[in-house]
């Protein structure tokens, strides 16, 4: 029996050392834990068939993707080659050490051309205009929204929309149109509600949602190469767009204070809402007939403008970089050669992935091939982002803790909520130093 | 790897082979033990200390700064920081108070002998064998107002439990009470179990009515063991994070053991949340102090 494991051990230990000599390599990709992920992998499959290192694409759920990356990196360990970390880590990922200077990489291949901008700025460059380049964009993402269809399309509603507002029930164009379809449809007594939104905010959910009505309402964060934030994030157009999140709330289905994408998609395929945010990249599902009954009738439009014709979309998506502390940073920079092949990055679109190659986002077949791929180029060039500093995790949790209060717990006012953060905020980037220079 | 090396001792040594010395038992078990402790918990406890006087980031690569004891000043003249120690002073309050009514009223219903009495208790005991992750992604299913089964039964329409800024503590605070309430029960049965019956034979020859019975006899007798029970379970609800930070995010649920771990780990603002978790185990310390202080006076009467 002993005799039996001793030579097993022996064999494993022989193919180990074979493998080794051959020069294939085993690279772990680190990401979140959703369908995205999933068609990295089936991409990555087809990269091993060719070049003989196998990449598997290790995955946790979105509420402790950070905590769990961020351990991994304090800790210096070499678990994972490379991951595909959220844009507001970059500030982090940069001057902390955790990734790997990709600049040269980056305009080697040129880049700068071959990816849409924004996810250039937002994906892979930090500081802002810097021209240093942390990762290479690998997901492209945005807020938009679903809506029902045959809500909107039937004609009694229309008839009733029209007769109650004056103009006609279709996509909104702006957020005062959307909060009174909203209104229109929250009907308790049927079930039926309004809008689901973002409202979590044990990440960045509940900014993510709050942050796209300011931006689209003509409001800003902070100066984000200043870090001048008084008079900006409580603004007056910061303020109404906050407002107006609020306002929207009103009109969710009952319970709704702790919501993601799950929520916002169960949203559609219950059947409780007319409308509904969430990334582009969880609305695959939605036009699944075995996960979205109501797939057949469910529609996509990009974020609507606001009263200005302001129109902008919070940015979600990732870059992809190579950690630091990896032992196989070389075969990772020839998997991200291969990756930035527009070959592959046509595959990756295919597959399901949002590429941010420009020349596959502008395509008709790219467009055509799912019914929010439009919406999701449309948006694509105009989103704006969260603060991307080292110290985003503490802002974030300073935003949530203002705002949250005042959208779901009905607590102060808007205007209350956003000088609250601007007071935390300038004194977390006091205490960084961020004002000395 | 224990057991091999017991054999093999027995076999040098066959004069002992009736069991281990005390020589023995110390190099075998106490020593690993105390090993393991110095190295898990007492090290980690004192190098802590130490990080709590600098303005160390675990996420940063500069070294740290001795800063004094201006963390523990900043957090103990944070708001936010004793909003969230009321917060957890009231969740203490309820789920503990809760859990000691519902628990021991349970053992008392089922101090004495009735059909199955085995399996009842064993059923009653399944909910503090679950793990409290499992435990509230299904509280937080059975509180949902579109489908959950508690406002349906009840009758409540769509009252939102765990959007609701008030409600939402009470509905963390009863999950709490149904996990734990059975593991008063189980403790208050033994000491029920371990009155002695000829105190009541005695109660009933002297008339004495139900409720001057369990005042004068029943009370005072498992009053130790209710103690003990409710030292236990005051310094685990002083430390609750997972129930909790499962079912809600409102900010009237973030007991400090949730903000901990923020700041810890999310923020990575080291020395701050060593400072903190230091505020956090002295406050344990003084309220366990409390109860143990009290326990030894109940006890000699």
């Amino acid at each position: 029996m002993r005799k039996n494991l001793k030579l097993l051990l022996a064999g494993a230990a022989f193919t180990l050392a074979g493998a080794a000599s051959a020069h294939a390599e085993d690279l772990t990709i680190f990401w979140a834990e959703w369908d995205p992920a999933n068609y990295l992998q089936e991409l990555v499959n087809e990269y091993a068939a060719e070049s003989g290192d196998t990449i598997t694409v290790e995955t946790t759920p979105w509420s402790d993707f950070q905590t769990k990356t961020f351990a991994e990196f304090n800790a210096h360990g070499d678990a994972y080659d490379m991951v595909v970390g959220d844009s507001q880590w970059l500030g982090a990922g940069a001057t902390q050490g955790h990734y790997v200077d990709l600049t040269d990489f980056f305009n080697a291949n040129k880049l700068n051309d071959v990816m849409a901008p924004a996810t250039v700025k937002y994906y892979a460059e930090y500081p802002g205009g810097s021209g240093k380049y942390w990762a290479i964009p690998l997901e492209g993402d945005a807020v938009g929204w679903a809506y029902r269809k045959d809500w909107f399309e039937d004609p009694k509603e229309k008839e009733a929309f029209k007769a109650k507002y004056g103009y006609d029930l279709a996509i909104p164009e702006t957020y005062a149109q959307l909060r009174d379809i909203a209104e229109f449809f929250y009907r308790p007594d049927e079930k039926k509600y309004g809008v689901a939104i973002y409202t979590d905010n044990s990440y960045d959910a509940m900014a993510m949602g709050v942050e796209s009505a300011i931006f689209s309402y003509g409001g800003e964060l902070g100066d984000y190469a200043t870090y001048k934030v008084d008079g900006i994030i409580n603004s007056k157009e910061a303020v109404a767009g906050l407002e107006m999140y609020k306002e929207l709330y009103k009109f969710t289905p009952p319970g709704w204070g702790k919501t993601f994408f799950i929520e916002d998609n169960q949203a559609i395929t219950e059947g409780l809402s007319a409308m509904s945010m969430n990334f582009f990249a969880f609305f695959p599902p939605l036009v699944n007939k075995s996960t979205n009954p109501n797939a057949d009738v469910t529609g996509f439009f990009a974020n609507p403008a606001g009263p200005d014709g302001k129109r902008f979309a919070a940015l979600g998506g990732q870059g992809i970089s190579i950690v630091s502390y990896s032992k196989k940073q070389e075969a990772s920079k020839k998997f991200l050669e291969w990756f930035i092949k527009d070959s592959t990055q046509k595959r990756w679109a295919e597959l399901g992935g949002y590429t941010a190659s420009q020349a596959v986002l502008k395509s008709p077949e790219f467009q055509n091939a799912t019914p929010y791929n439009k919406a999701f180029y449309d948006t694509m060039f105009m989103v704006k982002d969260f603060w991307a500093t080292p110290e985003y995790a503490e802002i974030l949790d300073q935003f949530n803790q203002n705002i949250y209060p005042y959208v779901v717990g009905n607590k102060g006012t808007a205007q209350e909520a956003l000088d609250k953060t601007a007071k935390d905020w300038t004194a977390t980037f006091n205490k960084y130093n961020r004002y000395s220079n | 790897m224990t057991s091999v090396a017991t054999k093999m001792d027995s076999l040098a040594r066959p004069a002992q082979r009736r069991g281990l010395s005390d020589l023995g038992i110390r190099n075998l078990f106490i020593i690993p033990t105390v090993l393991f402790l110095i190295v898990f918990n007492i090290f980690p406890l004192i190098y802590s200390l130490g990080y709590s006087f600098t303005d160390f980031s675990a996420s940063a690569n500069a070294p740290a700064n001795f800063v004094g004891l201006r963390n523990y000043r900043e957090l103990l003249g944070d708001e936010n920081i004793w909003a969230n120690f009321v917060i957890t002073a009231k969740y203490v309050i309820i789920s503990v108070s809760g859990q000691m009514i519902v628990g021991f009223g349970l053992a008392l219903l089922l101090n004495r002998t009735f059909p199955m009495k085995g399996l009842v208790t064993t059923l009653l005991l399944l909910p503090m064998m679950m793990s409290a992750a499992v435990v509230g992604l299904f509280w937080k299913l059975l509180y949902d107002p579109s489908w959950g089964i508690i406002n349906y039964a009840l009758g409540l329409g769509d009252f939102a439990w765990l959007s609701n800024p008030d409600a939402a503590l009470f509905a963390i605070a009863i999950t709490d009470i149904w996990m734990w309430a059975p593991f008063v029960m189980l403790l208050s049965l033994a000491g029920l179990s371990a009155v002695p019956k000829y105190l009541y034979e005695a109660a009933a020859i002297d008339r004495a009515g139900t409720w001057y019975t369990f005042r004068r006899i029943t009370l005072p007798l498992v009053a130790p063991i209710l103690l003990i029970a409710l030292i236990f379970r005051t310094m685990e609800a002083f430390k609750t994070f997972d129930i909790a930070y499962i079912m809600s995010t409102q900010p009237t649920t973030e007991v400090i053991a949730i903000r901990l771990y923020k700041q810890a780990f999310q923020q990575w603002d080291t020395g701050k949340s060593c400072a903190l978790a230091y505020i956090v185990l002295i406050m344990v310390l003084a309220i366990t102090n409390i109860y143990v202080k009290y326990l030894n006076k109940v006890k000699e009467r």
